[in-house]
C-alpha cells in the first residue's frame, strides 16, 4: 500500500496494479421471472479492468433490441451501398473518401414528394430506418430500465438527443415544406451543410437559441470536469462510492463540499450534481433543437434578427461606404 | 510499471508529432484587416509566401521602340487589330507576346513562316482574338483590374496555354445507375474547391452561366420566397475556388459576422463582383467561341475548351503578379484602337443555352 498522509487504502481504477477478479456477479433477483434468467451469463477479460469493469455481459436484446438492429443495418448498410457505388465499387477508394462520400437529401424541387432512389429517395429510405431503429431503441432503454427498477434517467436524456436529431431530418423540414432542408448522411457533408445553414440563415451565433445550447454545451464540459476531479480527489476517502455518501455523508462528501465552499463559496450536494450535469446535457439539445426548428420558419436571418433587436452591435464604418455593385448599377 | 507507462507516453507523443505532421510550422503572419476586435485578420504563412514568390515576378522590359515612321498596317498584311502602331512597336510587341507565350518555338508558333501573312494558323486565329480580349479587360473592366491592367504574361508566364484553366467534369460513374447519386460534391482531392467535399465544379454555373450566387436572405423574417438551402453550397464551392486562387481567407471581402452585408464588407467584395462577371464574359464571348478548330488534345473531356477562372492570373496570390505594373510598358495592349469589341449580349444568355453539350 502506497504510503500517504492518511492511512486509507489508495485506490485507482487506471493504472492500479490491484484488479478485482471474481465469479460474475449476477445482482438481485429481478421482479419477473425472465428478467431475472437474463442475468445469467458474462464473460470476465482481463484487459477490460484496466478501462472498466472487467465483465462483459450478458447483453439483453429482446424484441426491441433484435428489431431495433435490423432497421439499423438497412440503413446502416443503404448508405454504405450508395457509398461504394459512388466510388465505383472500389473498395480502396472508399476508404480514402470515407469522409468525403455522402448520401444527400433530394434537391428542392421535390418539396417533400417521394424521389426517385437516386434522386434523394435512398436518403429518405436510410433516414428512415435509422430513425425507426434508433427510436426503437429509446423504448429498449426505456423498458430495460424499468425491468431493472431504475429511474428513466437515461431514456429521457437519450430522448432529449433523439428530439434534435428529429427536428434536423423531419421536424423542421416538413415545416419548411422540403427535404432538401435536412442533413446529409456523411461525415464532411454533415459539416457542409452546418456551415451551409448558418450561411443561409444569416449567421447562427446570433441565434438566442443556439447561445443557450452552447452554454449548456460549454456548461456541461465545465461540469463534467468539475464533478470528475472531485470525485477522483477524494475516492481516496471512499468519495468514488457516491451513492453511500448521498444517504450517508462521510468524510470523502464533507471534503469536496468544503474544497467548493472554500474556492468558490457554494457547493453542490452529491446528489444535486448529478441534477446539474443532467439537466445540463439534456438542455443542450433541447434548446439547440428549439433554435434549429426556429431557422427558415420563423427567423429567416438571424443576423438582421439581432439588429432589429438591438443584439448586434455596430462597428464605425473604416472603408467608406461600400455599395452592392448589383444596385449600384 | 514504471517503464511501460514511460513507453505509453513515448508512442503517445509519436502519434502526436505524427498527427502534426501535415500542418503548417508557426508562427504566421497575421495582419488586421478590419475594424479592431472583429476577427478582421489576414492569416499568411511567410515562409510559404517567401518561397512562391519567384514565382509571382514580371519578366524584364523590352526597351521603348520609335513611334514614328509608317503604320504596321501599312508596311504589313492582313494587320487587323495592332494596325495603328509604327512598325518599331508592332515588332516589339510581338517579340513581347512570343517572349510571353512561345518561347520555345518562337514566332512559327503562330505564324507560317513562308507568309507572316497568311491565317492559315488556328493559333494565329486565336492569338489574335487574345489580343482583343486583353485589350477588352483592360479597357472596360477597369473595376476589376484597375490600372494594373492584365497581359499575355498574366496568364501565359512562358506557357503556350496557362497553366490554370478548367474543363466541365464529365457525367459522374454513378449516373444513370439506381443508387450511389454523388449530386456533384463529396468528392476527395478535387483542386477546384480546395479538396473541400463542396459540389466540385462551381465554374459552369457561374463562369459559364448566370446562375444567382446570392443565398442569404435580406429581412429578418421569412416575407420574401426563399432561397433553397442547397444553393449555399455551391456558392460556397465557388468562394472556396476564390479563397484558393488568391490565397486569401474570407476577410478579404467579407466581415464574416454577416457574409451578406455589403455596407459591412471590406473594397475587396466588389472588385471581385466585377471579376466574376468579367471572368464570365471572357469565357462566353472569347474562349468558347475559339472551340472549333481546336486541335483535340487542348479539349477537355467532354471536348470542351479550356477556360478562365481565378486562379488563371491570380495563381494563388491577392494581386496577379504582386501587382507588377506591366502594362504600363505596352499601352498597345490597354485599349482597342477602334471601337470595343465587346459584344455582351451573349454573356445575357441563360446557362441552357451556353453550356457545352456532354
Amino acid at each position: 500500500m502506497k504510503k500517504t498522509l492518511f492511512p486509507v487504502p489508495y485506490y485507482q481504477n487506471l493504472f492500479t496494479k490491484v484488479r478485482v477478479n471474481a465469479p460474475v456477479f449476477p445482482g438481485v433477483p429481478l421482479e419477473r421471472e425472465r428478467d431475472t434468467a437474463e442475468r445469467a451469463g458474462g464473460i470476465h477479460a482481463h484487459v477490460l479492468a484496466r478501462f472498466g469493469n472487467a465483465q462483459i455481459g450478458p447483453i439483453y436484446l429482446g424484441f426491441l433490441g433484435v428489431a431495433s438492429l435490423i432497421f439499423f443495418v438497412i440503413g446502416f448498410t443503404s448508405i454504405g451501398w450508395n457509398m461504394l457505388v459512388q466510388v465505383n465499387y472500389s473498395p480502396i477508394e472508399f476508404v480514402k473518401q470515407l469522409f468525403w462520400l455522402s448520401v444527400d437529401p433530394p434537391s428542392a424541387k421535390y418539396g417533400l414528394q417521394l424521389p426517385p432512389l437516386n434522386e434523394g429517395g435512398w436518403w429518405l429510405f436510410a433516414g428512415f430506418f435509422i430513425t425507426v431503429s434508433i427510436l426503437l431503441w429509446w423504448a429498449r432503454v426505456y423498458r430495460r430500465a424499468r425491468a431493472l427498477g431504475l429511474g428513466t434517467h437515461v431514456a429521457w436524456a437519450f430522448a432529449a438527443a433523439i428530439w434534435l436529431f428529429l427536428v434536423l431530418g423531419l421536424f423542421r423540414p416538413v415545416l419548411m415544406g422540403s427535404w432538401s432542408e435536412a442533413v446529409p448522411f456523411g461525415i464532411f457533408s454533415h459539416l457542409d451543410w452546418t456551415t451551409a445553414f448558418s450561411l443561409r440563415y444569416g449567421n447562427l451565433f446570433y441565434n438566442p437559441f443556439h447561445m443557450l445550447s452552447i452554454v449548456f454545451l460549454y456548461g456541461s464540459v465545465l461540469l463534467f470536469a468539475m464533478h470528475a476531479g472531485t470525485i477522483l480527489a477524494v475516492s481516496r476517502y471512499g468519495g468514488d462510492r457516491e451513492i453511500e455518501q448521498i444517504y450517508d455523508r462521510g468524510t470523502a462528501s464533507e471534503r469536496a463540499a468544503l474544497f467548493w465552499r472554500w474556492t468558490m463559496g457554494f457547493n453542490a450536494s452529491m446528489e444535486s450534481v448529478h441534477r446539474w450535469a443532467w439537466w445540463f446535457a439534456v438542455l443542450t439539445c433541447i434548446t439547440g433543437g428549439i433554435g434549429i426548428l426556429l431557422t427558415g420558419t420563423v427567423v429567416d436571418n438571424w443576423y438582421l434578427w439581432a439588429v432589429k433587436h438591438g443584439v448586434a452591435p455596430a462597428y464605425p464604418e473604416i472603408w467608406g461606404p461600400i455599395i452592392d455593385p448589383a444596385v449600384a448599377k | 510499471m514504471a517503464q511501460t507507462r514511460f513507453a505509453l507516453i513515448a508512442a503517445a507523443g509519436v502519434l502526436a508529432s505524427t498527427l502534426l505532421v501535415g500542418c503548417e510550422r508557426l508562427p504566421m503572419d497575421t495582419q488586421q484587416v478590419g475594424y479592431r476586435g472583429t476577427g478582421m485578420e489576414q492569416v499568411t504563412n511567410p515562409r510559404i509566401v517567401a518561397a512562391n514568390a519567384p514565382r509571382h515576378v514580371a519578366p524584364p522590359v523590352l526597351d521603348p521602340a520609335d513611334a514614328s515612321g509608317p503604320r504596321a498596317s501599312q508596311a504589313y498584311q492582313n494587320v487587323k487589330v495592332l494596325g495603328h502602331l509604327s512598325v518599331g512597336e508592332f515588332t516589339r510587341t510581338m517579340i513581347a507576346i512570343t517572349n510571353w507565350v512561345s518561347p520555345e518555338q518562337g514566332c512559327v508558333y503562330c505564324h507560317n513562316p513562308a507568309n507572316f501573312a497568311d491565317d492559315s494558323m488556328q493559333t494565329k486565329i486565336v492569338s489574335r482574338r487574345m489580343v482583343q480580349m486583353t485589350q477588352e479587360i483592360n479597357s472596360t473592366w477597369k473595376n476589376h483590374v484597375v490600372d494594373t491592367g492584365v497581359t499575355c504574361y498574366t496568364c501565359h508566364r512562358g506557357k503556350n496555354v496557362p497553366e490554370y484553366k478548367w474543363f466541365a467534369d464529365p457525367p459522374a460513374p454513378s449516373a444513370g445507375r439506381m443508387l450511389g447519386n454523388d449530386f456533384g460534391q463529396n468528392k476527395a482531392g478535387k483542386k477546384s474547391v480546395g479538396n473541400a467535399s463542396l459540389p466540385y465544379d462551381p465554374f459552369t454555373p457561374y463562369f459559364l452561366g448566370k446562375d444567382e450566387i446570392r443565398f442569404t436572405a435580406t429581412t429578418a423574417l421569412p416575407v420574401n420566397a426563399q432561397v433553397p438551402l442547397k444553393q449555399a453550397e455551391v456558392t460556397h464551392a465557388l468562394m472556396i475556388h476564390m479563397s484558393e486562387g488568391l490565397g486569401v481567407g474570407c476577410v478579404n471581402c467579407h466581415n464574416t459576422r454577416a457574409f451578406a452585408e455589403w455596407s459591412q464588407s471590406p473594397p475587396a467584395r466588389v472588385q471581385s463582383w466585377y471579376g466574376i462577371r468579367m471572368v464570365r464574359e471572357v469565357n462566353n464571348v472569347f474562349m468558347v467561341p475559339l472551340t472549333p478548330g481546336q486541335p483535340k488534345e487542348r479539349l477537355g473531356r467532354t471536348g470542351d475548351i479550356a477556360k478562365v477562372n481565378c486562379t488563371t492570373c491570380h495563381q494563388g496570390v491577392n494581386k496577379p503578379l504582386n501587382g507588377a505594373k506591366m502594362l504600363t510598358a505596352h499601352p498597345e495592349l490597354a485599349k482597342p484602337a477602334g471601337a470595343p469589341v465587346r459584344t455582351s449580349a451573349l454573356s445575357e444568355l441563360p446557362l441552357s443555352l451556353i453550356k457545352p453539350a456532354n
